[in-house]
């Protein structure tokens, strides 16, 4: 027990009395932790972000869509969610509200047209109810209303990207964009969402559903996704279920087929977008992995260096009748203190990067450093320092103590 | 005779091998030492008294021939058990001192103490005081290299004392010391010679060979004599008032 104190106090000496080689001996560990930290925060505040999106959605909300495994989809097949499932659903199902179909115009992005200006942006058509199951409120005007769909109204509501990307006036109430050829008035200005994993949320329009229909053509039977909630969340896996019962007939499919389709919760889709992050996760564990190995050879390095310098030292430490143990577990403290320094360091300065990349990019402003990460960090270096100590310390704890007395 | 043989060499040689040279540093050499002796290897430079030490403070072992310490042959120690020895048993003063270059004069005195499990504070408190016993109360916070030779000397005695070990081994402990700084020395062994310790000297000064009781004379690594000076107690009892 004295001997771990003085153990300790001898290894902070140490590193003290060679700070400069100190720090560019932990460098390794260093670096490696701050990439993790800055990483990890940045990725959990980014995830915390996304799952209260989701959770905006709502934990009894389902979104139904059309869905194909890629060897079908290559083999020519097509599925597809229609209107008259819309229909269907909302005459048999009970205990749901909210439905609402969303038909997005055009396969992603299509241009969108004022004056002599045009951008590319996310159209689609849906119902008032749109804006419940998304928390998507207007900020200026309103929303699309039942009547706008009925009549198929020219009316729209745009994210405000795109009123600086096509100039428009600051109040764009009563302006013409047009759209695939037809003119739209624009009756709201949605509230900014920001951005997820890099992608605008506010880029956006929103026009009747009835409209869009009429849009591509009344020729074309169009792919639609079907939001809606389920009022009593314990109703959830019966609603599931007969929804898919009344679909799989509407799509003829024959027992022993898959589903043509999905039904989704938002915990689903969370689940989606959590294996993502975990993937990067992996990776990021697999560079961290390296950045350790390499600072960990460092270590290793600069002990047994100042094995060979403090060879007498040890003579002389051996002959006022030090054990083998405590030479080894002297050498191995200033190891793991190495490392474990390291350890800090990189975790202040990864907190301070991550910090600021929060400050700077809107995505990320929820940054944070889980404790989970601290542990690991703590953990990983102190175990680098172990294992890359316990060399040099046992050529330490071996000379012959006459041999290390006379050593020059 | 009743008195218990403490260490006993027997046949013991100690050859170096550099090469194709050998070097024969100790040449059979048969030696008992009893329990509470006091005892002086005299002997011109090179003569094997450094070797011989090392080898009797279990730091070094003979090529040939037997040790045997308390009873055991050393060779059958295993290494924790060696560290022991050197720990509790033995107090050594290294001709060359031998001490840390990046501890002070009272760290220095504590190290030994830490492999013996003593608490820092009474580590403290026993280094304080024996270096105040040889006169440097006030250089305790002093690096080596901040000392002049003799007190560098005092300091590797302070810590050959500090743990009051039961076999004394002092490879010229007075050589960078005045006279009168030697007498001081030389006392403090008397006084733990009296204590029951065992006390062996290695010196060139005839002076403290006479001091002590007996005179181990060694030659090219041979003993060359083995002399009592218990006849001559009354000499050294004026010699100590001195
Ligand atoms: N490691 C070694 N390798 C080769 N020869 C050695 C070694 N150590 C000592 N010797 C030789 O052994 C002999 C005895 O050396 P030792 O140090 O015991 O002498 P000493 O009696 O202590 O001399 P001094 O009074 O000068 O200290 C010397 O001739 C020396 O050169
Ligand atoms: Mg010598």
């Amino acid at each position: 027990m004295y001997n771990f104190l003085e153990s300790l106090r001898s290894a902070f000496q140490s590193v003290r009395a060679h700070a400069l080689r100190s720090f560019l001996t932990m460098l390794g560990i260093v670096i490696g932790v701050m990439a993790v930290i800055a990483v990890v925060s940045l990725i959990q505040g980014f995830s915390k972000s996304v799952t209260s999106e989701f959770n905006g959605l709502g934990t009894n909300s389902l979104t139904i869509q059309s869905y194909l495994p890629r060897k079908d989809r290559l083999a020519g097949k097509i599925a597809k969610v229609t209107t008259d499932d819309l229909l269907n659903i909302q005459h048999a199902v009970t205990g749901i509200s909210g439905l609402s179909p969303i038909l997005p115009v055009g396969r992603f992005f299509i241009p969108v047209k004022y004056r002599n200006q045009t951008t590319n942006s996310q159209v689609l058509g849906s119902t008032p109810d749109y804006a419940v199951n998304n928390g998507t409120y207007p900020e200026k005007g309103r929303f699309i209303v039942p009547f706008d769909d009925l009549q198929h109204r020219h009316v729209a509501v745009i994210g405000v990207t795109l009123i600086t990307k096509l100039h428009l006036p600051e109040d764009p109430l009563g302006q013409y964009i047009q759209i695939s050829g037809q003119w739209f008035k624009i009756v709201g200005v949605l509230h900014p969402k920001g951005q997820i994993l890099g992608f605008d949320q506010d880029n956006q329009v929103i026009i009747p559903y009835g409209t869009a229909h009429s849009l591509l053509g009344a020729a074309v039977v169009p792919d639609i996704a079907i939001q809606l909630k389920v009022n009593d969340t314990k109703q959830m896996d019966a609603v599931v279920g007969r929804i898919s019962q009344i679909l799989r007939r509407n799509h003829h499919l024959k027992s022993g087929q898959d589903d043509d389709f999905k039904v989704q919760t938002p915990s689903q889709l969370l689940g989606n977008f959590t294996s993502v992050m975990n993937a990067i996760t992996y990776i990021l564990g697999g560079i961290v992995a390296i950045s350790l190995l390499v600072g960990g050879i460092g270590i290793m390095n600069i002990m047994l260096v100042s094995v060979t310098e403090r060879t007498r030292e040890i003579g002389i430490y051996k002959s006022l009748g030090a054990r083998r143990s405590d030479i080894m577990l002297q050498f191995l403290i200033e190891a793991v203190i190495l490392a474990l320094i390291g350890g800090i360091i990189g975790l202040l300065l990864g907190y301070g990067i991550g910090m600021l990349v929060a400050y700077l990019v809107p995505a990320f402003r929820d940054s944070f450093v889980p404790w989970w990460a601290i542990v690991l960090a703590f953990g990983f270096s102190g175990g680098v320092g172990v294992i890359f100590g316990i060399t040099p310390a046992a050529k330490a704890a071996a000379l012959d103590p006459i041999e290390a007395l006379r050593y020059e | 005779m009743s008195r218990e043989s403490l260490l006993e060499l027997q046949h013991v040689s100690k050859r170096y091998v550099m090469g194709e040279a050998t070097l024969d540093a100790l040449k059979d050499v048969n030696l008992t030492i009893y329990r509470n002796e006091y005892v002086a290897f005299i002997g011109p430079s090179g003569s094997g008294k450094t070797t011989l030490m090392n080898i009797v403070g279990c730091l070094d072992k003979p090529s040939s021939g037997s040790y045997i310490l308390n009873d055991t042959p050393v060779a059958d120690l295993d290494d924790n058990a060696l560290a022991r020895i050197r720990n509790r048993e033995i107090g050594f003063i290294f001709q060359n001192f031998n001490l840390l270059g990046r501890a002070d004069a009272l760290r220095n005195v504590m190290q030994p103490l830490i492999y013996r499990g003593i608490p820092l504070s009474e580590r403290k408190h026993m280094a304080t005081e024996t270096l105040q016993n040889v006169g440097l109360g006030d250089r305790l916070h002093h690096l080596p290299n901040q000392l002049s030779g003799g007190q560098r000397q005092r300091v590797a005695i302070a810590r050959a004392l500090v743990g009051k070990p039961s076999i004394l081994l002092a490879d010229e402990p007075t050589g960078n010391l005045d006279s009168s700084t030697g007498r001081d020395v030389m006392a403090m062994f008397d006084n733990l010679h009296k204590n029951g310790h065992t006390i062996i000297i290695v010196t060139h000064d005839q002076n403290i060979a006479n001091h002590c009781r007996r005179v181990v004379r060694l030659m090219d690594g041979q003993v060359l004599s083995d002399t009592d000076n218990v006849a001559k107690v009354g000499n050294q009892e004026a010699m100590r008032r001195v």
